[in-house]
């Protein structure tokens, strides 16, 4: 049941909403930076146009499809009303506000500092506190997903907690933990520098803190597209869950290792010790793990859907599969690009192979193939099948659906894989204009063209599921089913409490934390002379 | 988290996890704190613990042996974001009893008409940082280094307050207006120069940075000849002298004549 359907409307709308709008600056960007294009004389619009993208596709988008899929799960998987439905409000107000006082600085070019940050770069203070808003926006949906799993567990004792249920609390929590990093990076750090109070900031202390969060939050980005894959698409395509216990393993692991990883974004950084990189690379391979679990599941549960609609013999059931269903489109092409995303992926966790492509446009490529790529594909296939049960409209047009996640894969692939490329021939990321008429760069002026093509292609894409969704809100009313998910084949009647529950896997991923992250922040935060002189942003020195 | 009853520490869902978990981390431990550092042909540690402390990032003492001291005096100029900002009336009058030396080359309303730099409205941080070095040896110029040489820190401070005072005036040498050079706007990217406005206003500005317009692009084309040569080297971190290196002649006439040309900029920047 989803009662609250204005609360959960208003998270994707939102989301969707400032998508739309750091699509078009991404475009942008891609294209003043590539040879169809004449060198942007401001470098500075262009920072300050790539700080928004980031900013709203990093931190504002994907954690409002999170916050609106996860009250969604709530309601409908725990068949219970949403506890705490004023405090939600409150939330999404937070994250509402606080995009808005973050950008406004940033539009105006007071916080040109990209949304990574990059101390001593210090922009205007509202920016930061902006950002913070939207982490505590998003922390009061992480405490209403543990108050209602709460409540659920208390009315049904000793029953196995929903696997969507399961999942999302799972998400929540190592959101919760791993956006403390950049929290007390911006609290302690980044925020009393912005309002004047300290002009010396310690910038290895805070690409620790940092890296504590940017590579964690992308397995929260990634959390509500594993929902999708275990949960939405076997449903979709009439077939089941292939095993209760792979989901839920493959989600506390997620739990565990996806936080103590992230000095692998420090690889090249001389501050932190080579046996601390060496462990935070060992966990990072570890990610595998819940990877490949969730790959053989979801194509075991697959293979049960087609070859329950008669698909027979070793590959008969892929041909039987209903591939103009958008939801089986978009989670194929997801897993194509997540299977080419994680091979890049391999490259940069390895300490060798990351000097080769380290601060090239190898990374980003490697990012937007998984991020806009495998994840927010599916945020797509997660809208279009929750839209219907929200709007009370049908979606009835399949085949602009699947043109628009045909358009996105393909404008995906022709983004990233030249940007992959160029960035094995050298091509630095973060410049606002190259000289291709220069010997060393003229090799790479085809594939950059090619890759701005591809953003205009996402764009177009882009625009044609917002133009699908408005359309189906304007559609004749409906009286949906209501809302459900995939069961796995063989329900479990009781499953065991570590796999019902998750302070052995909180308690794990804390530990690992402290082991993982402990010592090198200790030393910096100890060590004098860290400190180095601010460099405000805009301010007339 | 749960409100069942929490799991015991011998329930084997615990042991084995956390034993897991422990291993791993263990043996990667051993592997990048211990065997590593150890094995590797160029490693520095000399037994197991200073292997571990390396591969920790402790710290190493530093080296006992006496840096090497350059064959040239090194600016003991220290800038700041906010330095000499609001500086008081006193300050300024001061400063102006103290320029009348300055003006026979330098003009007696800080511009000037012999190729000497403008001062007029000039950041109060480029002059005084220009003044420290001129009187330390770390930039040296005929003219120049004997007046600094017996000015103190307080009139060094004065003097730049008043010339930051001055209105910024238009120069007595404009040029026709030429087209905005390349070098100028976007710098050269594969040579490693940003565009000058990236330091000396139009894009950004950063403290030490003089803005340049309307000076003499005699002046302009001789700093950064010095720069390149190696002959004035009192930028900070080599920034200038790095730039100017990579520059071709043409580049420099160029600049030289661009910023000749510009009108002054008529922000206040240093009001007291």
């Amino acid at each position: 049941m989803l009662n609250s359907r204005r609360l959960i409307l208003a998270h994707f709308w939102l989301a969707f909403l400032v998508f739309g709008v750091a699509l078009a600056l991404g475009a942008w960007q891609m294209f003043v930076r590539s040879p169809l294009h004449p060198w942007i004389s401001d470098p500075e619009l262009y920072y300050r146009s790539l700080t928004a993208h980031g900013t709203i596709m990093g931190y504002v988008f994907p954690t409002l499809i999170a916050m609106g899929f996860g009250y969604a799960i709530s309601e409908s998987s725990l068949a219970q009303p949403l506890i705490g439905k004023r405090w939600a409000w409150t939330g999404f107000g937070l994250v509402l506000i606080g995009a808005v006082t973050a950008i406004a600085p940033v539009a105006l070019g007071r916080a040109s500092v990209l949304y990574t940050f990059y101390p001593p770069l210090i922009g205007n203070a509202f920016y930061y506190i902006g950002v913070v808003m939207v982490v505590v926006g998003s922390w009061v949906w992480v405490a209403l997903m543990s108050v209602n799993l709460r409540a659920w567990k208390k009315a049904n004792p000793g029953r196995p907690v929903p696997l969507p249920m399961f999942a999302n609390v799972a998400g929540s929590y190592l959101w919760a933990w791993t956006a403390l990093g950049a929290a007390l990076e911006l609290l302690f750090q980044i925020i009393p520098v912005a309002l004047g109070l300290t002009s010396m900031i310690n910038v290895g202390l805070a690409r620790v803190f940092f890296s504590w969060t940017l590579h964690a939050i992308v397995y929260f980005w990634l959390i509500p597209t594993y929902i999708a894959y275990y949960t939405i698409l076997p449903r979709a395509i009439g077939g089941r869950i292939y095993s209760d216990a792979m989901m839920r393993l493959a989600f506390i692991t997620f739990l565990v290792v996806a936080m103590p990883i992230g000095i692998h974004h420090t690889f090249e950084d001389p501050q932190v010790g080579a046996g601390f990189k060496f462990v935070h690379s060992t966990f990072t391979a570890l990610v595998a793990l819940p990877t490949l679990i969730t790959v053989f599941t979801i194509c075991a549960s697959v293979e049960i859907a087609g070859r329950l609609r008669g698909g027979r013999g070793l590959l008969g059931w892929l041909a039987a599969l209903p591939w103009s269903n958008p939801i089986m489109l978009a989670s194929a092409f997801s897993f194509v690009m997540l299977g080419f995303g994680g091979a890049g992926g391999l490259i940069n966790m390895s300490y060798q192979l990351n000097a080769t492509v380290h601060n090239t446009q190898f990374v980003t490529g490697h990012f937007h193939l998984i991020f806009p790529g495998a994840i927010v594909i599916m945020y797509f296939a997660i809208a279009y099948d929750l839209w219907p049960h929200l709007t009370g409209r049908a979606l009835t047009d399949l085949g602009l659906m699947r043109a628009q996640l045909w358009l996105w894969f393909v404008g995906i692939i022709v983004t990233t894989f030249p940007w992959h490329w160029v960035g094995l021939l050298g091509m630095p990321r973060r410049m606002a204009y190259f000289d291709y008429s220069a010997p060393a760069l003229s090799p790479d002026a085809f594939w950059v063209a090619l890759s701005a093509i591809g953003g205009f292609i996402l764009l177009g894409s882009g625009a044609l599921f917002l133009f699908v969704l408005i359309r189906g809100q304007r559609a004749k009313p409906v009286t949906p089913d209501p809302y459900r998910f995939a069961t796995a084949i063989h329900p479990p009647a009781a499953v065991p409490a570590a796999l019902n529950g998750f302070g052995l896997w909180v308690a794990l991923m804390i530990g690992l934390t402290v082991t993982n992250y402990g010592y090198p922040i200790v030393q910096l935060a100890l060590r004098p002379g860290g400190a180095v002189p601010a460099v405000y942003i805009g301010a007339q020195r | 988290m749960s409100p069942e009853t929490p799991l015991s520490p011998r329930d084997p869902w615990v042991v084995r996890s956390v034993g897991a978990v422990a291993a791993i981390f263990a043996v990667s431990a051993i592997l990048g704190f211990m065997v590593f550092p150890l094995i590797q042909p160029r490693g520095q540690a000399s037994d197991l613990w200073d292997a571990i402390c390396s591969a920790a990032g402790v710290v190493r003492a530093p080296s006992s042996e006496k840096p090497i001291e350059p064959g040239f005096k090194v600016s003991s100029a220290v800038m700041t974001s906010d330095m000499l900002r609001g500086a008081d009336t006193g300050s300024i009058g001061r400063g102006a009893t103290l320029a009348h030396q300055c003006a026979i080359c330098h003009g007696p309303t800080g511009v000037s008409r012999a190729d000497s730099p403008n001062l007029a409205g000039q950041y109060p941080a480029v002059i005084y940082k220009e003044l420290k070095d001129f009187q330390s040896g770390a930039r040296v110029n005929a003219i120049m280094s004997p007046f600094a040489l017996h000015l103190s820190d307080r009139d060094m401070v004065d003097l730049a307050s008043y010339y930051a005072y001055l209105p910024r005036l238009p120069a007595y040498h404009p040029v026709a207006a030429v087209p905005l050079p390349r070098i100028v706007i976007d710098g050269a990217p594969l040579r490693n120069i940003a565009p000058c406005g990236a330091c000396h206003g139009a894009l950004d500005n950063k403290v030490g940075s003089p803005w340049l317009e309307g000076q003499s692009a005699v002046y302009i084309k001789s700093q950064l000849e010095a720069f390149a040569s190696g002959e004035r080297r009192n930028d900070i971190s080599e920034q200038m002298r790095n730039v100017a290196r990579r520059m071709t002649p043409e580049e420099i006439a160029e600049a030289a004549q661009y910023y000749a040309s510009q009108p002054t900029p008529d922000i206040r920047s240093a009001s007291p």
